[in-house]
């Protein structure tokens, strides 16, 4: 017998909030939720499997709460203008880099699916089969997702066409071989 | 070859973005209201519910 598992439910707590956050992207409506999941974690901890990944249990809370909120109010809430976007006031790129801010009014233009699946395997770490049971979907849908996610971030952040992702050495071989550059 | 080569350098451009974004988010403290949640949770319930421990 190990402790109360509620007892870890604190270590979660960044996560949680940066989870909803990623999907709300709201500060306030992202808080809420995270009230609500914890509410609803604390009551149905029955239905936790001790051992298995708890934060990934959290987010399914998560997640279920907003969509179910997301189907009654009829339409995705959201406010793409809200604390997610706000820029901290960045200098402009001299390097070709990419700024965060643009970086954030791109990702807020995915779809909630694709912002989840992204965030789950991209940034949180998730295997593919986490993602997938966190999300309620098969395997297949999760890559799939995190795939146009991905193509749709590229295509926002015109990073196909970006000069400071041009690799030297591939431009140097183009001009060397005579070979035109892979445009795309 | 090419091809795929920039495809993998898109890639790391997006996810490193993606996880400075995430780690940001992570970085922000906890509000208070949510240990002062779970200690009412607690609180709740272990004086009333003495009968049900096992």
């Amino acid at each position: 017998m190990s402790g109360d598992p509620r007892d870890e439910l604190v270590d979660h707590l960044p996560a949680l909030r940066a989870f909803a956050l990623s999907l709300t992207r709201n500060g306030a409506v992202a808080d809420d939720m995270v009230q609500d999941t914890l509410v609803k974690a604390w009551s149905k901890i029955s239905t936790f499997e001790a051992g298995t990944n708890m934060r990934a249990w959290l987010f399914t809370i998560l997640r279920n709460t907003y969509y179910s909120n997301r189907r009654k109010a009829g339409r995705e809430v959201s406010d793409s203008e809200g604390i997610f976007t706000e820029s901290l006031s960045e200098k402009p790129a001299h390097d070709g880099r990419l700024q965060l801010a643009d970086f954030r009014r791109a990702f807020v233009k995915l779809t909630d699916e694709q912002r989840e699946a992204l965030i789950l395997v991209g940034a949180q770490g998730f295997s593919y089969e986490d993602a997938a049971e966190t999300c309620g979907v098969a395997v297949g849908t999760i890559k799939s997702r995190v795939n146009r996610a991905r193509a749709r971030l590229t295509e926002l952040l015109n990073l196909d066409e970006h000069e400071g992702l041009e690799m030297t050495d591939q431009a140097t071989m183009a001009v060397v071989t005579g070979a035109r550059p892979a445009a795309r | 070859m090419g091809h795929t080569r920039r495809k993998d350098k898109e890639t790391e451009v997006i996810d490193e973005n993606l996880r400075r974004v995430y780690q940001d988010m992570l970085d922000e403290k906890v509000p208070d209201r949510f240990l002062d949640l779970i200690a009412q949770l607690r609180s709740q319930e272990e004086p009333s519910s003495g009968g049900e421990a096992q």
